[in-house]
């Protein structure tokens, strides 16, 4: 064979490749294009440590609650009431600490274990009593609305304590006390960015060679090298941006902790499976056993402890809870799920779709609003990029079949 | 005579595979023409091009029909025309009335508003045509499927048919409901209505047909003129898979041990009705290395009984007792039925059977992922080696493990849904139409694969509506019928006539 030939031997494989897996790329790459696009259209400013810090902060609960919600919407159901939820159990974390003032921690796990509470409830007629999810957390939305504002008494809660407030608003402190580029440099949020690039790295050769060894390795060589350099140059792109501001915020570790637990979770374990065999075929998983009752309960519990989370997060950040909060969360955070890929017939989807969905919507809401672009038209726009991403991806699955 | 339909030359190719090449079929006015072949030997394609599925210009060759050369661009032409195409899976709307589904797309409707006297008048006359003693107003799902199909050739005859193409139309009826299909097949033919029998049962294309297409790997290979020459099964299938099957079920030596399943005076009621009695006091035996067949007619309750002994998956107010081993097992749910030691294989194998946009590598393991994994996490490669294994022992013929099921054929699918329950380790199989709808090849394998499981020690019990093949893979029969056993016979002595006058004698009694 001539060198030519191999050439094209390897791009014809690196074609096809990229063709099979297109789903993924063009995620990827939009999230990329959209950032690069608000970059230059805010002079600048979308890239600026501060900014960055701003984004994560700003979009962490939409983050955490699009991890449960994928799950759900793969198990073949929806949540409605997550916004709901995530409002009333910052509310009543708000009255537990202000005028009862009981202890933040205490407070913390005991809301949490009320959003479990509250999604197990759901959940229960969900599974048990074969209501369509769409009515139970319809229902669900409404009655913590009105919850919320009982608990509140119609007016806002706050402020709270620090600890509670270091949740959103704490960084992980610097031991090193550097300066670099003519301000405080955190090193250490540098050095924890290199070791879970590290991590991330060492995982992907492990599974490499794993492929390897059973001859199942399809992605050619080139896009696998280039795929491990990209994501290492962004982990230490951002987490150099991350330190070049206050370093990384407390929120931030929870959220990448649990987006690792997730991944894990739907990618490696028995429970995963299962959760994808019940929303691909819920009939044919109960007959092979599967305690489809159980696992329905068990993702809504997972779904509201999630949106409990995302409750507290969004109240220690505001500092503040408000009979308002939590409107209209749901929307983005099933938005995302579906722009991540996730298919309303469930049995498919992708944590990691999730999270970059997120972020799309993420860098929009932030690029849209240091453009000073109306909210008016924001939701306008957020809408035609959601009806747009579920077009494509219906489009070139029948294309592709 | 000149051909009603003539398909000339039809070459159909998809991307990478050539489906159809210069397949020719003709058929005559007032003729039964069977197309016989093999899963894949191209009979659904060919189809679709005369029904328009595939529109002129994406297949080479020429259609005739009616003496016109036809273009059809689109079902609707093809329809206007007269060719109607009933396929396996029915076309109806189960919560509209038999009448709004005969004329559903078609009201007979002034500006919009529909004329419900004419259209309750119309369908009575429609179902007097084909047989069917049912009101207009029956909601579709409260009919078997028996009857669904003849509402579906109702459906047919008012849309002016001339030439009609039945896909398997038998496959889900019992052997009373088929033989009054074909009879209907016939009047048709008397009153100058061709039609096209797709089928995989040849006994019946024996009794109906004037002419016969074999396909083969997109071939034509052969027409059989059933008038002027004696064609018996072995001549059609020895056309259908390119050798002489001298023998349709494999040769077994049955090694039978003690009994390891006992079911004792089992009952059921329906799940929705709770006063209706489905199962009424059942009693059965399977023993180590035995073949138990249970025969009866469709609704005679074999498939209701086997799956509330799987873990109560069909029915309310379950009652009786199961041994396993001699010892009473639990069964009451489906996870303590399979740790008892059962296994149901599924009659319907997409809806029950395989996650379908899932690939092969996680349908073999779903029903035991415990067998692959260690503290509830997956390890890939374990699972990696057990679906290669079974692949390769039950032979499924696939690209590979990380093939989506949805692109496997039916006898292949089926092995799918054996490795699963294989896997599982059970010691009492029951399978449940374990060859519906897959090709002669594909259940020879599948009945090897049962002597196998025999073999080995297993107790399995095959439910078939095909008494050939329960005769020729049991070892023993049970007969049911209204939800009672009411014969029991060993296979030696069994023949399909035992078994009908047992049914017969069952309801006289």
């Amino acid at each position: 064979m001539t060198d030519t030939a191999v050439h094209s031997q390897t791009r014809n494989d690196m074609l096809r490749f990229v063709k099979s897996n297109i789903r993924d790329y063009a995620l990827l790459l939009s999230l990329l294009v959209i950032m690069i696009f608000f970059q230059v259209t805010t002079d600048g400013t979308l890239f600026k440590p501060v900014n960055m810090t701003n984004l994560i902060l700003q979009n962490s609960y939409i983050v955490i609650m699009a991890l449960g919600m994928l799950l759900i919407i793969v198990a073949g159901h929806i949540d409605l009431s997550v916004g709901s939820v995530s409002g009333f159990v910052g509310a009543v974390a708000a009255v537990m600490m202000v005028p009862w003032k009981m202890d933040p921690f205490v407070t913390m796990l005991a809301c949490l274990a009320l959003g479990a509470a509250i999604g197990g409830a759901q959940g229960y007629f969900v599974a048990y009593h074969r209501i369509p999810a769409f009515i139970v957390t319809l229902a669900g939305m409404l009655i913590f609305k009105g919850l919320a504002l009982t608990v509140l008494g119609g007016a806002s809660v706050g402020p709270f304590p620090r600890e509670f407030q270091l949740l959103s608003s704490g960084y992980v402190p610097d031991v090193f006390n550097i300066t670099f580029m003519g301000g405080p440099f955190n090193l250490l949020a540098l050095i924890i960015g290199a070791v879970v690039t590290a991590t991330i790295i060492y995982f992907n050769i492990k599974e490499r060679r794993e492929q390897q060894a059973h001859g199942l390795a399809e992605e050619p060589h080139i896009i696998y090298l280039g795929r491990n350099v990209l994501i290492a140059g962004a982990f230490l792109g951002f987490t150099f941006l991350m330190a070049r501001y206050k370093g990384l915020p407390n929120v931030l570790i929870v959220m990448f902790a649990l987006i690792a637990l997730f991944v894990f979770l739907t990618t490696r374990t028995t429970f995963g499976r299962r959760v994808y065999a019940m929303g691909g075929n819920e009939k044919a998983a109960k007959l092979s056993g599967i305690n489809t009752e159980r696992m329905t309960l068990m993702i809504f519990v997972i779904m509201g402890a999630l949106a409990a989370l995302a409750g507290l997060v969004f109240a220690a950040r505001l500092n503040v809870a408000t009979p308002k909060a939590g409107a209209g969360f749901e929307l983005e955070v099933i938005a995302a799920c579906f722009i991540g890929g996730a298919a309303v017939t469930g049995g498919v989807g992708k944590i990691i779709g999730a999270v970059i969905g997120a972020f799309i919507i993420g860098v929009m809401n932030n690029g849209m609003s240091i453009m000073g672009i109306g909210i008016d038209y924001q939701f306008v726009i957020k809408g035609a990029v959601l009806m747009l991403a579920v077009f494509l991806d219906v489009y070139y699955k029948n294309k592709a079949a | 005579m000149l051909p009603i339909l003539e398909m000339r030359d039809i070459t159909k190719t998809f991307p990478g595979v050539k489906a159809l090449t210069d397949v020719n079929l003709s058929v005559l006015p007032a003729e039964i023409h069977a197309v016989v072949g093999e899963n894949g030997a191209g009979k659904s394609t060919l189809m679709k091009v005369l029904s328009g599925v595939y529109p002129a210009g994406t297949y080479d060759g020429a259609i005739h029909f009616d003496g016109v050369e036809r273009k059809f661009g689109t079902i609707a032409d093809s329809e206007n025309s007269g060719i109607i195409i009933i396929h396996q899976e029915l076309a109806l709307v189960p919560l509209l009335s038999i009448a709004e589904n005969i004329f559903l797309g078609h009201e007979t409707a002034t500006n919009g508003i529909i004329n419900w006297f004419e259209t309750f008048a119309r369908t009575k006359e429609l179902l007097k045509k084909v047989g069917l003693n049912e009101h207009p107003n029956t909601l579709i799902t409260n009919i078997g499927t028996g009857k669904q199909q003849l509402v579906e050739i109702a459906k047919a005859l008012n849309k002016k048919v001339k030439l009609l193409i039945l896909d398997e139309p038998t496959s889900s009826l019992n052997e009373t409901d088929s033989n009054a299909l074909l009879a209907l097949l016939k009047e048709f033919k008397a009153q100058g209505i061709s039609s096209i029998l797709i089928t995989h049962k040849l006994n019946e294309v024996l009794k109906v047909a004037d002419r016969i297409t074999v396909l083969r790997d997109g071939m034509t290979v052969d027409t059989l003129d059933t008038h002027t020459a004696k064609v018996s099964e072995d001549r059609i299938i020895k056309a259908m898979v390119g050798r002489e099957l001298t023998d349709r079920f494999p040769p077994r030596a049955a090694k039978i041990g003690e009994p390891i399943f006992e079911v004792r005076n089992w009952s059921v009621y329906h799940p929705l009705h709770a006063e209706k009695q489905m199962i009424k006091g059942v009693d059965l035996i399977a023993r180590k290395g035995e073949v138990v067949g249970i025969a009866g007619l469709m609704g005679s309750g074999r498939t209701e009984f086997a799956m509330s002994v799987f873990g109560g998956a069909y029915g309310q107010k379950i009652t009786g007792e199961v041994l396993i081993h001699g010892k009473p097992a639990d069964v009451s749910t489906i996870p303590r039925a399979m740790a008892a030691g059962l296994a149901y294989v599924t009659e319907d194998r997409k809806t029950y059977g395989l996650v379908l946009i899932d690939h092969i590598k996680h349908n073999v393991t779903l029903a035991n992922l415990e067998g692959v994994s260690s503290y509830a996490v997956v390890d890939e490669s374990a699972e990696l080696k057990v679906a290669n294994k079974y692949r390769k022992e039950l032979g499924i013929r696939s690209s590979g493990v990380f093939q989506t099921t949805v692109n496997l054929s039916g006898g292949n699918q089926q092995k799918v849904v054996l490795s699963k329950w294989l896997f599982s380790g059970p010691d009492v199989l029951i399978l449940d139409e374990p060859t519906r709808g897959i090709d002669v090849g594909a259940k020879y394998e599948i009945y090897g694969i049962i002597n196998r499981l025999a073999e080995e020690g297993k107790a399995i019990i095959v439910i078939s509506s095909e008494m050939q093949e329960l005769l020729g893979i049991s070892d023993r029969i049970y007969v049911m019928n209204e939800g009672r056993f009411v014969a029991e016979m060993p296979a030696k002595e069994a023949t399909q006539e035992k078994i009908m006058r047992a049914i017969m004698k069952s309801w006289e009694g």
